[in-house]
């Protein structure tokens, strides 16, 4: 009996115990379903612009660095509760997120879109290029009101808890059918199956799924920056952290300089998406 | 803890409610469908029919229910969604829906378990009964709806309590296909103020009282169609 | 097919791994649920009413509350609870527990639940004269238990159990929100990159279907061990 005892114990003890006590070392969250940001491979490996971009960070830091997939969802709860230390998961710096935690300076930017299925009503929108939300000029207020008009009654998908979401939920366009879904790939899935009239989302993210699946997904309207968009792309962090707050800011001016930044992001997005 | 979301989210919550009742109710009433008419068919001596029952209880039986949702809803969606002919039939019309995949794949998996339950109710009603009305001069046809069904019916009720229970919970997975229901909302909410423990524990602590509700109307259900 | 290849350009050797991981967790979790349901199962039958309360809201919040849920809340204040309890004892570093750990733990108390009522419900259903004949015969508590009560419970409880199991089985697919790479999750991420869900959505129920079947002959050998001299 004795025995019997001593083993349930010592394999309980063995499995807590397995969960390695927390080291020196730097654990960064990613989602890895959000290409070209961050993504997997076939092998299941991490890979993209900011997995790359991860690597340099902690060799300007000087610390040993582990990379830690996390659903989106979950995102920025996990970090609270410290299930890693910094967020690098193209997580644009917006000011309700800032209630939660800090954000280090922006090291990438993306501008978000619209897109459609080829031949759809919505495609060829009247609008100029680009609109920024920040202080929105007389053409940036008379797109809203195009889009709010064209996509009254329309289900436009968005990937949950996102700016993308933020935005729609706003009221900026009116009253638009959200459907909110755990990753971009399964927008992207809806979108091309005619399960959702339009997806909004990072411009980038579109133009990588038409590619690499050879599906007729246009972009439509203008491309949407500031206000509910935030302001670029910044490393997530616990707002009591502030030591590692500073390496990170630090970091990021070096790969700056020494334009690691711009290299990285001309390789994944093939174009430069760094600020 | 902060107990101001929680008292902040519980009206959303409350609201969602609707929603899973909803997909409950209808799942069910569909569920019960084929659950009867599967547990006919078990009941058949035609080793073909027999095997067919037996295997559409195996398969949704044996496979977690998320992935049934997935294989309806993102499997089928997109199968059919790209597809130009497929495209322009009706199965489109409905699964297009979220709301109609969802309830399609909760339907078959609670009649899978429910033709289960039926079946063994069957079984057990003692051949003196039919017998019984046999002797009566009763056809065959009465005796099977008027007799056996509900006492298999009366026979099935605790166990079909337990199944209403694990589809009512059953029905949280509706929201990793778009729906908002309880744990729809719960998550959106959590997308926003990012305090997951908080806002779980006021849905979970709402689906423990419809737990609580079910259970105690099934219970009062034995007690007044009790035999004795 | 080719989907399905081993190496880097299929998908085989992740789904191989994945089906594993998920037979891993099953059975870490089963055990799991056991160690509970030897904890709260004599607190259920004890006779003082508070020991009932603790194992009844035990078992009733866990099969009254949808298993996502309390995944969902072991995964993120699991943890925190663990370093709270920690704390107590004068541990104040951050205890990190990976993802297998967690997962497990989380399906491991929801299969605890389950495996509480069945022990429950196969101790009350010994005949209650087993009971007496082992007090007559001058046995121990202790061999009361071991040489009468529990192979006759376990006998009981083997069909049930087998249930249980299942259920543990299929639940394992919900931890993919975790982040453990088992059968759903790494479907879910093959669909993901592959763009082809129905494929893999499909041949993660085909790997379950196995499971659920091989354990079911496993389970029904054993059945029919134990009910030897029956």
């Amino acid at each position: 009996m004795n025995i019997f005892k001593k083993t349930i114990f010592s394999v309980l003890f063995s499995l807590l115990v397995m969960g390695n006590v927390y080291a020196d070392k730097i654990r960064i969250g990613t989602e890895g379903a959000y290409p070209p940001w961050n993504s997997k491979d076939e092998s299941g490996k991490l890979i993209g612009f900011e997995v790359e971009l991860a690597w340099t960070l902690c060799r300007y830091i000087g610390k040993q660095c582990t990379i830690v997939e996390q659903d989106w969802d979950g995102m920025i709860p996990a970090l609270i509760m410290r299930k890693f230390d910094a967020i690098m998961a193209g997580m644009s710096i917006t000011a309700e997120r800032q209630k939660a935690i800090s954000f280090s300076q922006g090291y990438a930017d993306e501008v978000a879109s619209l897109a459609v299925m080829k031949g759809s009503s919505l495609e060829g929108l009247d609008t100029p290029a680009g609109i920024n939300l920040t202080k929105p000029d007389a053409a940036a207020k008379k797109a809203l009101k195009t889009l709010t008009a064209a996509l009254a009654g329309k289900t436009v998908c968005v990937q949950t808890a996102t700016i993308h979401q933020n935005f729609l939920d706003s009221g900026d366009v009116g009253k638009v059918n959200v459907r909110t879904y755990k990753t971009q790939d399964e927008v992207n899935l809806d979108l091309a199956s005619g399960r959702c009239d339009a997806a909004l989302a990072a411009a980038v993210a579109f133009s990588d799924y038409a590619e690499k699946s050879g599906k007729p997904v246009v972009l439509t309207g203008p491309t949407f920056s500031g206000g509910a968009f935030g302001n670029g792309v910044g490393v997530g962090i616990r707002k009591d952290d502030t030591e590692l707050l500073k390496a990170f800011n630090n970091a990021i001016d070096k790969a700056r300089k020494n334009g690691d930044i711009s290299r990285i992001a001309t390789k994944w997005f093939g174009f430069d998406a760094s600020m | 803890m902060d107990f101001e979301l929680m008292i902040n989210s519980f009206p959303k919550l409350l609201n969602a409610v609707v929603v899973t009742l909803k997909l409950l109710s209808v799942s069910l009433i569909v569920g019960l469908f084929i659950g009867l008419l599967f547990a006919i068919l078990r009941l058949n001596k035609n080793i073909f029919i027999n095997k067919f029952a037996y295997g559409y209880s195996y398969l949704f039986r044996g496979t977690p229910l998320l992935v049934q949702i997935f294989i309806i809803y993102y499997g089928l969606g997109n199968f059919i969604g790209n597809n130009e002919y497929l495209k322009s039939s009706f199965i489109w019309v409905i699964l297009k829906e979220p709301y109609w995949c969802a309830i399609i794949a909760f339907a078959l998996n609670t009649g899978a378990y429910t033709s289960e339950i039926l079946r063994s109710a069957f079984q057990t009603i003692k051949p003196g009964i039919i017998e019984a009305g046999e002797s009566l001069g009763i056809s065959n046809k009465i005796i099977f709806y008027k007799i056996q069904i509900p006492i298999a019916i009366r026979q099935s009720l605790p166990a079909y309590g337990n199944e209403i229970i694990l589809m009512m919970k059953g029905t949280s997975l509706a929201s990793t296909v778009t729906l908002m229901d309880l744990t729809g909302v719960a998550k959106y909410i959590i997308s926003t103020t990012f305090k997951p423990i908080e806002v779980f524990i006021v849905a979970g602590g709402i689906y423990l009282f419809m737990t609580f509700v079910i259970h105690n109307v099934v219970k009062f259900l034995e007690k007044k169609y009790s035999f004795n | 097919m080719e989907l399905l290849a081993f190496g880097d350009t299929g998908w085989g050797d992740e789904l191989f791994r994945a089906t594993l991981m998920t037979i891993a967790v099953s059975i870490t979790a089963m055990i799991i649920g056991f160690s509970f349901a030897a904890i709260f199962t004599p607190l259920k039958l004890s006779k003082y009413k508070s020991l009932n309360l603790v194992a009844n809201i035990y078992t009733t919040v866990i099969r009254g509350v949808p298993e996502l849920l309390v995944i969902y809340l072991f995964f993120f204040g699991g943890s925190g609870a663990i370093m709270f309890v920690a704390s107590m004892f004068g541990y104040n570093e951050y205890i990190e527990i990976n993802a297998f750990v967690t997962g497990s733990f989380a399906i491991g108390i929801i299969s605890g639940a389950y495996s509480t009522e069945v022990f429950r419900g196969a101790i009350q259903s010994i005949d209650r004269g087993q009971f007496e004949a082992a007090k007559v015969l001058g046995f121990s508590r202790f061999k009361q238990f071991y040489k009468i009560i529990l192979p006759q419970m376990l006998r009981l409880a083997i069909p049930n159990l087998s249930n249980v199991w299942q259920i543990t089985l299929k639940d394992t697919s919900l931890i993919s929100v975790t982040g453990l790479v088992e059968i759903m999750r790494q479907s879910y991420i093959a669909a993901g990159s592959t763009r082809d869900p129905l494929f893999f959505y499909s041949f993660a129920a085909v790997l379950y279907l196995l499971l659920t079947f091989l354990s079911m002959k496993l389970i029904n050998k054993l059945e029919v061990k134990y009910s030897r001299g029956y």
